[in-house]
Order: structure tokens, then sequence, then C-alpha cells
């Protein structure tokens, strides 16, 4: 119940935030909508699935790189067409990669995604004809829901309907995702993280159902990254870069994998903190590791953790106890 | 014949852990698989339930070749086992862990936005296990944070929620307290008759145990069958006596069994899986 209310209190929040006037905290927020799509299908593998990929970034780029190549060589400017085929493309690629990468677990399968990611980041750097290279490509201002923006200023476009446009799409993510983590589908995935062998001896084809959870949160990525493609106007090789994909990692434990909605706080805390402290020191990354490392020792359920009382999920625990 | 092993071999390097083992379980038998340690009975179950490919020989289930085609499809054809060593998710509740092998029997694995609370067929056969197996007052628990006894039930009684043909038992009585060995093993064969399980195998230190449910006893020594028999038969064989059972079991069967013959195996439980 105090969840609900909670939920409801954040969410009348987040459509209230243009009406403050603050242009650069709701552009802000717009990032943060993004992250928030891509996290939770990267939340999808780590919190449900128990695979962290260090590769998410791929697809970011990829759905960011689909919104700039849509709008600028294709004349394709309605959004919508964008998110599909962003999430379509993102699937195409991810199928055999994450056929591949589903078969190794733990490092393995973190370095895997990490290469893969890697790969991605040399080909927009290299193929300077096909992507521009450093200098990326630029996302055009696009339709919504079939409405021409296009003589709307910038500024004024992403914080009147770009801002609500991008508030909806994480809105929707975040109910289909609520509802495939609380399928059986989503059972099976907990029982993989819990346990492969026991799950394989119950039947449950346990790559097959890695590798579907790979493909749904390539595409969660991907819709994140398109989202963010007009936010930013002009996309390069550096969201794909493997900082990037840490980035995501450091949102997720920031907030608490445990949690289904520990990612999205995590993404919300990270891009503002990391304004603020930015603004303040230049070594920024300095500051946010010692936070990663106090985090992890301190509060491993993140901030979620924190809030639900919960702390670390006790698997946590039991894993480093082991350990030692 | 529900499940057949012809000439079954399997080498570690050098190391041969079972030597030619043929076998054969029929409909409505209780089999017991006994042996010292070292002797492949875990390397056996590991076979017949093709986690391990064997080095030679086929096993034949219901007239098919299931060689070594993997636990997952044993599973949906109707062959099921639980672990030596506790095998649950620890994070899951009692009711969550059967519900997994109730999705996997119906095949809704792949409902994805289908909602698991509002699926009653699974819940009520979930459920119907549950109290089978006298777990149903813990049913919202985390199946970590069960008595070891517990989740060794929730071990087997996930298996038995596939509903399979034939099950086979990997000391489902280990890391049980003796005084509770007999509760478990009178749970698990009236809820194998209430669920139509055809036939158990089972490998099994406790001899009271062994002579008190089995239809047939095969005893393994060194990766070969020693003997093979009915409780009687076995009892009276020297060999077996002397090199798998120990003189000190052999006399009354209905006493505590006598202190570990020098394995305990049964009551190790590795720290990764429970």
């Amino acid at each position: 119940m105090r969840a609900r209310v909670a939920l409801a209190a954040f969410a009348l929040a987040v459509l209230a935030v243009p009406l403050l006037g603050r242009e650069y905290y709701t552009i802000l927020m717009l990032s943060f909508f993004a992250y928030g799509v891509a996290l939770l299908g990267v939340n999808l593998l780590l919190g449900y699935t128990g695979l962290l990929s260090f590769g998410h970034a791929l697809f970011i780029g990829l759905g960011a790189y689909a919104a700039a190549f849509l709008t600028g060589k294709f004349g394709v400017l309605h959004m919508e067409a964008i998110l599909l085929a962003a999430a379509g493309g993102a699937v195409l690629v991810a199928a055999p990669v994450g056929a591949l990468c589903v078969r190794y677990v733990k490092i393995y399968f973190g370095m895997l995604t990490l290469a893969f990611g890697m790969l991605f980041y040399s080909f927009l750097l290299k193929f300077y004809h096909l992507t521009g290279g450093d200098e990326g490509m630029r996302v055009l201002q696009p339709f919504l829901l079939g409405f021409d923006l296009s003589q709307t200023p910038k500024v004024k476009f992403l914080t009147g309907p770009y801002y609500y446009y991008s508030a909806a799409v994480l809105f929707v993510a975040t109910f289909a995702m609520w509802r495939i983590v609380a399928s059986p589908f989503g059972l099976c995935l907990r029982s993989i993280r819990e346990n492969p062998v026991k799950a394989e001896s119950l039947g449950i084809g346990v790559a097959r159902y890695r590798w579907w959870a790979f493909l749904i949160s390539a595409a969660y990525a991907a819709v994140g990254g398109a989202l963010l493609g007009p936010t930013v106007g002009q996309v390069d090789p550096g969201l794909t870069y493997w900082t990037q994909s840490g980035n995501l990692v450091f949102m997720t434990l920031l907030g608490g994998f445990a949690n289904f909605f520990g990612p999205l706080l995590g993404a919300f805390v990270f891009i503002y903190l990391q304004d603020a402290v930015m603004s303040v020191v230049p070594y920024w990354r300095l500051i946010f590791g010692a936070i990663l490392a106090a985090l992890v020792i301190f509060v491993p359920g993140g901030l979620m953790g924190l809030v639900t009382g919960r702390g670390a999920r006790p698997g946590i625990k039991a894993g480093r106890e082991r350990a030692q | 014949m529900i499940l057949q092993a012809r000439d079954l071999r399997k080498y570690y390097g050098e190391f041969c852990a079972l030597d030619g083992v043929s076998l054969g379980v029929n409909a409505g038998e209780f089999v017991s698989v006994i042996g010292p340690n070292g002797a492949g009975k875990s390397t056996l179950i590991n076979v017949l339930t093709g986690i391990l490919a064997p080095s030679a020989g086929r096993v034949l289930f219901r007239e098919r070749d299931i060689t070594g085609i993997g636990p997952v499809r044993l599973a949906r054809l109707g062959m099921a086992r639980s672990f030596q060593l506790v095998s649950v998710f620890p994070e899951l509740t009692v009711l969550e862990v059967l519900k997994v092998a109730v999705i996997s029997r119906l095949g809704r694995g792949m409902r994805l936005f289908a909602s698991l609370a509002r699926d009653r067929r699974v819940t009520r056969e979930a459920l119907e296990v549950a109290e089978l197996f006298l777990l149903a007052e813990h049913r919202n628990t985390p199946a970590r944070q069960l008595p070891q006894g517990d989740k060794k039930l929730l071990d087997v009684a996930s298996a038995f929620a596939l509903h399979p043909q034939i099950i086979l038992l990997d000391e489902p009585t280990s890391g049980v307290s003796t005084r509770d060995k007999n509760t478990v093993m009178q749970i698990l064969v009236s809820a194998s008759r209430r669920i139509g399980i055809q036939a158990i195998i089972q490998v099994e230190h406790d001899m009271d145990i062994v002579f008190g449910y089995s239809d047939r006893i095969i005893a393994l020594h060194q990766g070969r069958i020693l003997a093979e028999g009915a409780p009687e038969a076995i009892r009276a064989n020297e060999d077996v006596v002397d090199m798998v059972i120990g003189r000190k079991d052999r006399a009354p069967i209905k006493r505590n069994p006598s202190p570990r013959r020098g394995e305990g195996e049964g009551e190790r439980v590795a720290p990764g899986t429970c």
C-alpha cells in the first residue's frame, strides 16, 4: 500500500516537473526516462536471470543510431516507427550475440558482452562514411504520434511534448516489464538465477530462457537508446563505449537490483548526482568510484534496499560467506 | 520395462567408475542401489538421468534411447530426479519452487505476459504437492529458511510435481535426522501412489530404509553389480554383507542405524547448494 502511494506520488511529481519551468532539470529528466527503460532491460538479466552484462551500451547505441539513421538518412520521422525499428534491430543483433553469450555465465558472460560492445564501438568509429565516425550523426526532431513538430523550437519540444512522450514510453515499458517478471516466464528466470542445474532437472531449458531474456533486455536497451537520440540531438560512438555499460551497471547497483523499481531509482539518482558533482568538481568519476565502493560494502541492497529496509538480498550475503 | 541400462561404462581418465552395469526397472517397482563410497552409485544416477554421458552403453526409457539426451528432455519424457546435496531455489518460496515444476510440466514457461498469480491451475497443482509433502503451511517461506529436513523434502517434492513416470532419488534421507527418516519415506511412498509414479530408484546408505522399502536391491561394488535381488536374498549374500552392508548392520533390522559406516557422506551438505 505504501509502495503504491509512493509510486503514485512519484508519477505525479514526474508529470509536474515541466511546470516548474526549470528547463535544464526538465531535460535531465529525459535522460532518466531513456536510461530507465534501458535499465528495466538490464535488470531483467541481472536481477531476475542472474546474468551481468557489461555490453548493454551496444544496444543503447544501436537504438540511438537507429534514430539518427531513420531521421537523417531515410526521412522516417515518426517516433513510433523509430522505437519499433530500434527494438527490432536490437532483437536481430541480440539473437546471434545472445545465442553465443548465454552459453557462458558469470565473468565469462560479462566479458563476452563487453567484447561485443567494444566491437560495435569500433565499428561506429571506423566506418566513417556510414556512421560519421567520432563526429557521430545528427538526430532530427521526430514526429510524435503523427504530429509534425519540426517547427517547434528544440527546448520547447523537449520540455513539452517530448517530455510527456518519453514519460509515457517509460510508463508503458515499466508496465510491460512488470507483467513479464510476474509471469510464469519470470518465475522460470528467477529459478535459473537461483540454481540452473536444478532448473534443468525440472525441465526448464536454461539456455533458451536466458536467450529470450537477453532478447527482451536488448530490445529495452535499444528503445531507451532511441529515446535518448532526440534528447542529445547528436549521437556519437561514445554512447557505446564500455564506460557507458559500466554506468548502466552502476545505476542498477545504486538503486538495488533485488527490487523491481531499484534500477529506476538508481538511474534517477545517478543522473542528478552526476550533474551535481560535475558542476562542482571536474573529476566526478573519482567521487563516483568512492560511492560505488561504499555502496557495495555497506549497502549491497542499494538505495531501494535502504528504503524498503530489506538491505541486501540474502543471496548476496550468502555469496560473500561462500567466498570466504 | 520402464527403464533399462545396457552395459554402461564410465571412465574418468584412467579411473573406471562404471564397469559394465546393466539393469532394468519395471512398473511398480521400488529399487534401491547400495554400495560403499566410490562404488559408482552417483555416477550411475547421473548417467541414468542424462547429466553425464556414459563412455559406452545405452540407457533406454520405455524402449527409447535416452543416452545423454540431457535433463531437460528427460524431464519432459517423464523421468525426474532429486539430488544428494539439497538442491532448491533458495530465494523462492516453497510454493514458487513447486510452481516452477508445474509450469514446466504444463509447458507454460514461455507465457511472457500471463499473470502467474491468476493462474489457478498452476497454483492448485503446486499446493496439492505441497500438501502431500506436508509443506503447505510453509508455502510462503523462502526455501533457504526451511529446516534441513524440509529442504530435502522440497527438493524431492519439486521432482514429484513433474508427475514423472519414474523418479530417481539420490539419497532422499541424507541430512534428515534418524528420527524423521521413516516419516520422509512414508511421505514419499504415499505421494508417489497419489501422483501415479510408476517406479522409484533410490541410492541410499541407510540400510533400515533400504531393506524396509525396497522391492529389489542392487549392490554396486567398484563399478560392477555385485548382487541383485529381493531384500532377503541380499541380506543373505555374504559378499554384500562383507563389502557393502558391514557386519554391524546385519543383525536386527529395526533399530537405530549404527554410527556412520565411515562415510560421513550422508550428512554432508555443500554450502553452495542450500
